[in-house]
């Protein structure tokens, strides 16, 4: 469950303070599909960074799991996201001298999980994210855009988060393994019941999620169910955000 | 560097030990005209053979006394010739001077007595006179005209000092006394003491004996007494300060590594700026990110240190090998190396481990 009360972030800066976000409020309970759009400059990379536990907002509260994150210190929100996060991020973000196997251990190195025992949970991760146990001890420099992806969906689930966040993780994908990506996170949210935000400029990125919360100059402007389509044309997706087409 | 220090100390010490333990030498003072005028320490004449016997009978902490009268003359053997030292002295200058016999016999009492023209030659002059490996016993050779028989060589004891026993060739006392400088008198007189502990006493004894003896007080002394221990202190405290100039220069070469460390440190943090973006958005918190930039500063270090001590224990091999400077590796240089490296990690790489542990998340991660 994730609550986010009236929260405000301004920064402040040589030329003076500028609101990114002026008091969001919304709740996500658990196994959501959730999408956050907006165009750019709209504050929902703020957002991601709060809901991330990255960044703390300048008042208003963010309750992850009953646990306040807003007025945490910098180490304690690092306990938070080794605790309750998985991030996905738009560039993957793997190491590129490290195997596979390494990168996804690498949450559970922070956790103290001793080094057996940790490749054993990396081993399961990686399988259940869909990796060929070929390429378990290669570097991730030398993986396909479609298995760094699957790299990094396995490290964003190892430690077993209660929320998977992924920032853009379409933007530098080619619209098939784009849609791949889409539809892992889909199973995850089906099969395994995790609640995934998913945040993206992009409208048809969007409407694979279940909700799409629109956000425009620090505000929400829209918080909407998506409808399936069982008949695809383009005219549905004129009518954003509400209708999803069933053959995806 | 610390080792060609501690090295050169001790083969000073025992190159000096090696001219004999517990040793006192007592030469003559410098003779005084009624003007005042002073000539050369040592010129005069006022040690004889009796002040030697005198502190051989009356001294009980002298372990063994040899006087001597020393000289260069031309030494002349079959077609070859040389100038060296002739040493005209006892038998107790084995035991007092450290000479060991290589062959023959060493100048005896017996030869001592009967004014014998015997000779016994130095390492060094042997194979000037007779050529490399060639048995000089038994031989004649001329020392100024006179003809002496070898009865023995000694066994050549190295060193590179200008009065190298090598280069001498020793007689009987009496001979050179007769012979060579024609009067009663020696130039020096070697005493050894019972031990380490009985020198100063020894130093003592030795005054007042000779000073009653010459009836002067200690204000007009006509001797003068060199202690080998001071001489080592005085060599020692040279080599100490040898030694901490190289260990000047060695720490100043230590902090021009350690900026180099810093500075490969700071780059890696640079480069590496997106994982530790990602690190820590998996929940590394800052003291983790600062331990593990610290290791690899150290490891690095450490590295470079094993490759220090391997390089050092080389090349002091290779020095000592080629006899350029004898060398000694300590194991406590071997270890203050191992704990000079990791410390320079630990400080040059501090600031750098801060840095990496100080950055944003988001900054990091955004990074390019």
């Amino acid at each position: 469950m994730i609550e986010v009360k009236n929260v405000t972030k301004t920064y402040v800066t040589g030329a003076g303070s500028f609101d990114a976000l002026k008091g969001v409020s919304f709740t996500i309970r658990d196994g959501e599909f959730v999408a956050i759009m907006g165009p750019s400059g709209s504050g929902k990379s703020t957002l991601m960074h709060i809901l991330g536990a990255l960044d703390t907002p300048t008042s208003g509260a963010y309750v992850l799991d009953g646990k306040d994150a807003s007025t945490l210190s910098e180490d304690e929100l690092a306990d938070i996201r080794r605790e309750h996060i998985g991030f996905v991020f738009q560039a993957f973000n793997l190491l590129p001298r490290a195997s596979a196997l390494r990168n996804v251990t690498l949450p559970l190195v922070y956790k103290q999980i001793p080094k057996e025992e940790r490749e054993k949970i990396a081993t399961a991760a990686l399988k259940s994210a869909g990796l060929d146990e070929q390429y378990f001890h290669h570097l991730s420099n030398q993986l396909s855009g479609g298995q760094i992806q699957r790299v990094a969906i396995a490290r964003a689930l190892v430690n077993q988060p209660s929320l998977i966040l992924a920032d853009e993780p379409t933007g530098n994908l080619d619209t098939h393994t784009g849609l791949i990506v889409l539809e892992t996170f889909r199973k995850l949210n089906r099969d395994e019941k995790r609640t995934i935000i998913l945040i993206t400029h992009e409208p048809d990125v969007a409407q694979h999620a279940d909700r799409i919360i629109f956000i425009r100059d620090g505000k929400i402007e829209s918080d909407k169910a998506v409808w399936l389509s069982l008949t695809c044309s383009k005219k549905h997706f004129l009518r954003f955000p509400v209708i999803r087409c069933a053959r995806v | 560097m610390v080792s060609i220090g501690q090295g050169s100390q001790a083969s000073i010490q025992s190159s000096i030990q090696s001219i004999g333990a517990n040793l006192i030498q007592v030469q003559p003072g410098s003779q005084r005209s009624f003007g005042g005028v002073a000539t050369q320490r040592g010129s005069a004449k006022s040690l004889t053979t009796e002040d030697a016997q005198a502190i051989a009978n009356d001294i009980s902490v002298a372990q063994a006394v040899a006087p001597e009268v020393s000289s260069r003359y031309q030494v002349a053997a079959k077609g070859t010739n040389t100038n060296t030292s002739i040493v005209g002295t006892t038998s107790s200058y084995t035991q007092v001077r450290n000479v060991q016999v290589a062959e023959g016999s060493f100048v005896t009492d017996q030869q001592n007595t009967s004014v014998a023209k015997v000779a016994v030659l130095g390492s060094t002059v042997s194979t000037d006179l007779f050529g490399e490996g060639v048995s000089p016993v038994g031989q004649t050779i001329r020392i100024n005209g006179s003809q002496f028989t070898v009865v023995g060589t000694t066994v050549a004891k190295g060193g590179n000092s200008f009065s190298s026993q090598d280069d001498m060739i020793f007689i009987p006392l009496s001979t050179a006394q007769r012979y060579f400088s024609g009067d009663q008198y020696v130039t020096s007189i070697s005493v050894q003491a019972t031990s380490e502990k009985t020198v100063d006493e020894l130093e003592t004894e030795i005054t007042n004996l000779l000073l009653s003896r010459h009836h002067l007080d200690a204000a007009s002394a006509d001797f003068s007494i060199l202690n080998q221990a001071d001489i080592i202190a005085t060599a020692s405290s040279v080599t100490e300060t040898f030694t901490t100039l190289l260990a000047a220069v060695a720490g100043i070469s230590l902090v021009v590594g350690g900026i180099g460390i810093m500075n490969m440190m700071l780059t890696s943090v640079t480069e590496r700026t997106k994982e530790i973006g990602l690190r820590k958005a998996i929940g590394a918190k800052r003291k983790e990110i600062e331990q593990q930039f610290l290791a690899e500063s150290i490891m690095l270090t450490l590295a470079g240190g094993i490759i220090g001590i391997a390089l050092g224990l080389g090349i002091s091999y290779v020095v000592s090998a080629l006899g350029i400077v004898s060398t000694s590796v300590s194991w406590s240089s071997v270890l203050l190396a191992f704990g000079v490296s990791a410390a320079i990690g630990i400080v040059f790489g501090y600031y750098p481990a801060r840095r990496a542990a100080g950055l944003n998340p988001i900054v990091a991660l955004r990074y390019e």
